[in-house]
């Protein structure tokens, strides 16, 4: 007969014990390298910032030990995500409200999702080689070339997937009763769309949105041949047309300079950066954890 | 030609005539004539999947938000086939009016609920008369005129339902179609909604879909019974189709039909 | 013409109000086509500017690695073949890895908080640009791993992939630093699946006396293949199109070598690299490089997509 006792020399239950310490391996691995940065940057990038750093331009590369600060590129990054905030968050919606308030499962929709798909998969470079092609090169901005504007047309063609995505998805999760409630009383589609299902689904296609934005922020493939980099102090409304700066550059361009002085500044963009990505992330992720416990039955 | 004849009696406000209606290539409900008439209740009894709810949607144009769902034949409103090219759905579900299955109120305070019908169907008088004067009709005010500025979920199951039926009437519909409004809710709330209707019927007129045969025989004056037949090929599929349509009293005191008699009598649904 | 709706008589929907109907619709129409029209615009525009190296190097481009500007010779195979090496070589990596922790994650080792957690913390891993991961392997994991490659070449010297000398940054760091930003996609997608996966199949394995791991290996796994499968090839498409990190580590160099430890080349650290100073027919080469990693990214991710698809309905 054989024992009901639990036998260790069992082989299927030393393979279990083997298995179960190579997936703990795994997770430990997987998560080491984040604890590891994190805290690198954190302490590395922690430790070079001073006040000078938020309003002085970066010095040129030199010898001399004193890097200035990352005010452009701090602000370059701020209106290089707003330009492409502006232009991919109303298309991405009404894209999206297209697709899941309108569309009815035909060819076009899925046509549609099929290409927001694909567009998500396209390597971000691809989209800088693309503004490069249509507006750097060819000079149809007025007349100026590597610009702010183009980079942030550039972020826009990665933010759009994100925001048609987060916009349809939000909106199919609005039960169709409300709809039913709202057209039921005899609202226009428009109305209904404006004035309840948008409302309900706010929170998370917000969530979605703001999430893309800051992916885009710390994005740099699309911009080092479009906005390309910056000196200098952004002062006027002109800038736009012209080299701008950003972190995701900074950190580029001077993490290959061989001058201790810059990789300092370098990571200290890169303390910047990841800080209030990570913080827009684990903010969003308390959000929705929250709502999820509030939400109606 | 929109506006069609002919015969029809002035105290018919809804009229079906031969209506199929089909999802895709499934076809749901198969040539109903029925007239509904003005002040009336009517009920829509039947086991599942005999369609009498894909009917009652199809009378304010419901139907339209399913794809794929298609109507054959006419449904006259006022003088109007409500399906002819012309007609726009949104005028016509502002004329008929509807309560659902789930009590579904708006994420919005009790007020908003029933001024935002009202509202966009150009309601310029003083909303507040309104917004009392629906949920007096709906036997809401007493329960909530205290907390009018709360979330319209923060009301119990019935309560909601009730706020629905009050955001209906607020839109002065000529006619409401309920869509099992009480299978949701509890025996109390249910009687609440009952008592609610009778006073209803004054100034309006109702279609009701309902499961519960009780319910049919205690509010309704006409009752409607659907059925389902397997369709003639034989490929198991099922079509709806009305059985019989007379005054509540006579469906249940002496049907015509047998499945009528078998069905009020628990042998099948 | 001048007929009378009965049905309109009063509360009529006003004309405007119809129009800003129809309207809205057809610029919410307008707008989601913007995604077919920016996608057709990228492939159109890049393959037209690739069009004159095309012609002139045709499909020799992808085999040759001359990469000259002044002798004005292009060929991009050094690139192409260090795109698809660093890219199925980290996929090697982080499969094992990512499915391990995905199944931590899902099976209950640990109380759920924890899991959860360690979830939610591989996720944020994927929020951290890849120009400071960038940043991080040249100042942090190049150095670290200085010494193991010395050890490679020494005792493995002899296989061809470890034959150079270590100096510094090379193809196996970028391999590396994909690793790591290949794992949170993933792990999240493997989880994801396993999840899906319904309870009753893993309660029937149980039912009949299997081991905890045989009903993942034989039951659970199997189930969730496919979605693992779709997962991977997203990550394989992020991974031919990553730029900044492999940029950054890789050491960028033509020279081709099937050494690991030697600095090598990728397409988008090739266009990250040239495309700002290049001029004449070294642009047109350069938008032909980009092609094939678009085309070749594109074809992955429709066979992702089609995988998705395929098998999404079977639970």
């Amino acid at each position: 007969m054989n024992s009901l006792y639990y036998q260790k020399r069992l082989s299927r239950n030393i393979g279990d014990k083997f298995f179960t310490s190579l997936s703990v391996i795994c997770a430990l691995i997987a998560i080491l390298p984040l604890i590891f940065l994190v805290t690198y940057i954190l302490i590395k990038g922690g430790s070079q910032i001073t006040p000078e750093l938020f309003t002085l331009e970066p010095n040129p590369p030199g010898d001399d030990l004193d890097a200035g600060g990352i005010n452009p590129a701090l602000i370059g990054t701020l209106i290089i995500t707003t330009i492409a905030s502006i232009i991919a968050i109303p298309v991405g919606v009404g894209g999206g409200i297209y697709l899941a308030e309108y569309s009815k499962g035909g060819a076009f929709s899925r046509f549609i999702r099929f290409g927001v798909n694909v567009l998500a998969g396209v390597p971000s470079i691809i989209a800088g080689v693309f503004i490069y092609a249509l507006i750097v090169s060819t000079k149809i901005l007025f007349g100026s070339m590597y610009s702010g504007l183009a980079g942030g047309m550039a972020l826009s063609i990665l933010m759009l997937p994100t925001v048609i995505k987060t916009t349809d998805e939000g909106l199919k999760l609005v039960p169709n009763e409300l709809r039913y409630a709202s057209l039921g009383v005899g609202a226009s589609m428009y109305t209904t769309i404006l004035k309840v299902t948008l409302p309900s689904a706010f929170r998370s296609i917000a969530t979605g949105v703001v999430l893309g934005i800051a992916r885009a922020a710390g994005e740099t493939a699309p911009l080092i041949f479009t906005a390309l980099f910056s000196y200098y102090y952004i002062t006027g409304f002109g800038d736009l047309f012209y080299e701008m700066g950003s972190l995701a550059v900074l950190i580029y361009n001077f993490a290959l300079e061989p001058y201790d002085a810059q990789n300092k500044l370098a990571w200290a963009a890169s303390f910047i950066l990841v800080l209030s990505i990570l913080s827009v992330n684990i903010f969003s992720r308390i959000l929705a954890a929250f709502t999820e416990k509030t939400k109606r039955v | 030609m929109i506006k069609t004849n002919k015969k029809i009696p002035k105290n018919i406000i809804l009229s079906l005539e031969n209506v199929s209606i089909s999802y895709g290539t499934f076809e749901a409900v198969r040539n109903v004539f029925c007239n509904f008439k003005k002040g009336n209740i009517t009920s829509l009894i039947g086991p599942s999947g005999c369609g009498k709810s894909t009917v009652l949607r199809s009378l304010n144009r419901m139907n339209d938000l399913i794809p794929n769902c298609s109507l054959k034949g006419t449904v006259l409103f006022d003088g109007t086939n409500i399906y002819d090219k012309r007609v726009d759905p949104v005028e016509v579900r502002r004329r008929i009016g509807m309560v659902f299955q789930q009590p579904n109120p708006f994420p919005k305070s009790i007020y908003e609920n029933i001024a935002f019908g009202a509202r966009i169907n150009g309601f310029t008088g003083d909303m507040d008369v309104l917004v009392e004067s629906s949920l007096r009709k709906a036997a809401l005010w007493d329960e909530c005129k205290d907390k009018l500025n709360d979330s319209g979920y923060s009301l119990s199951g019935g309560q909601q339902q009730r706020l629905c039926i009050a955001r209906t009437i607020a839109i002065e519909p000529e006619i409401i179609l309920m869509d099992e409004p009480c299978s949701a809710l509890d025996p109390i709330s249910t009687l609440k909604i009952e008592e609610t209707m009778h006073e209803l019927k004054k100034n309006y007129t109702i279609i009701i879909v309902t499961h519960n045969m009780q319910q049919a025989l205690r509010v309704s004056d006409m009752t409607a019974f659907f059925n389902a037949i397997e369709y003639e090929d034989g490929d198991g599929g099922k079509v709806g189709y009305l059985a019989e349509f007379n005054s509540t009293k006579k469906i249940f005191n002496s049907p015509k039909e047998k499945t009528t008699q078998e069905y009020i009598s628990g042998k099948f649904g | 013409m001048e007929e009378k709706l009965t049905l309109f008589k009063n509360r009529k929907r006003f004309g405007i109000e119809k129009n800003i109907d129809i309207i809205f619709k057809n610029t919410a129409l307008v707008l989601s086509s913007f995604v077919a029209i920016i996608l057709l615009g990228i492939i159109l525009v890049v393959f037209f500017q690739s069009f004159e190296s095309f012609s002139r190097y045709g499909l020799k481009f992808l085999v040759t690695s001359e990469w000259n500007p002044v002798k004005d010779e292009y060929g991009a195979f050094t690139a192409i073949y260090g795109t698809l090496v660093t890219s199925f070589l980290s996929l090697l990596i982080t499969i094992p890895l990512g499915v391990g922790t995905a199944i931590f994650i899902t099976e209950d080792f640990v109380p759920k908080v924890f899991r959860e957690i360690i979830g939610s913390f591989v996720e944020l891993l994927a929020a951290i640009p890849s120009v400071v991961l960038g940043l991080w392997a040249i100042f942090v994991m190049e150095p670290f791993f200085r010494a193991f490659f010395v050890f490679l070449h020494n005792f493995f010297g002899w296989i061809p992939l470890f034959s150079t000398e270590p100096t510094g940054r090379n193809s196996l760091l970028a391999i590396l630093i994909l690793v790591v930003m290949l794992l949170p996609i993933v792990t999240s997608i493997a989880r994801d699946s396993l999840n899906q996966v319904p309870k009753k199949l893993r309660n029937a394995a149980y039912g009949i006396g299997a081991s905890r791991w045989k009903t993942i290996f034989s039951v659970i796994l199997p189930a969730a293949l496919s979605g693992i499968m779709a997962g991977v090839l997203l990550a394989l498409g992020r991974a031919m199109g990553e730029t900044m990190a492999v940029t950054m580590i890789i050491g960028n160099s033509n020279a081709f070598s099937w050494s690991l430890l030697s600095p090598g080349y990728t397409i988008s650290s090739m266009l990250a690299n040239q495309f700002g100073e290049a001029d004449g027919s070294q642009v047109s080469s350069l938008f032909y490089a980009a092609f094939v990693l678009m085309i070749l990214s594109l074809v992955v991710n429709i066979f992702a997509q089609w995988l998705v698809k395929k098998f999404s309905l079977k639970y």
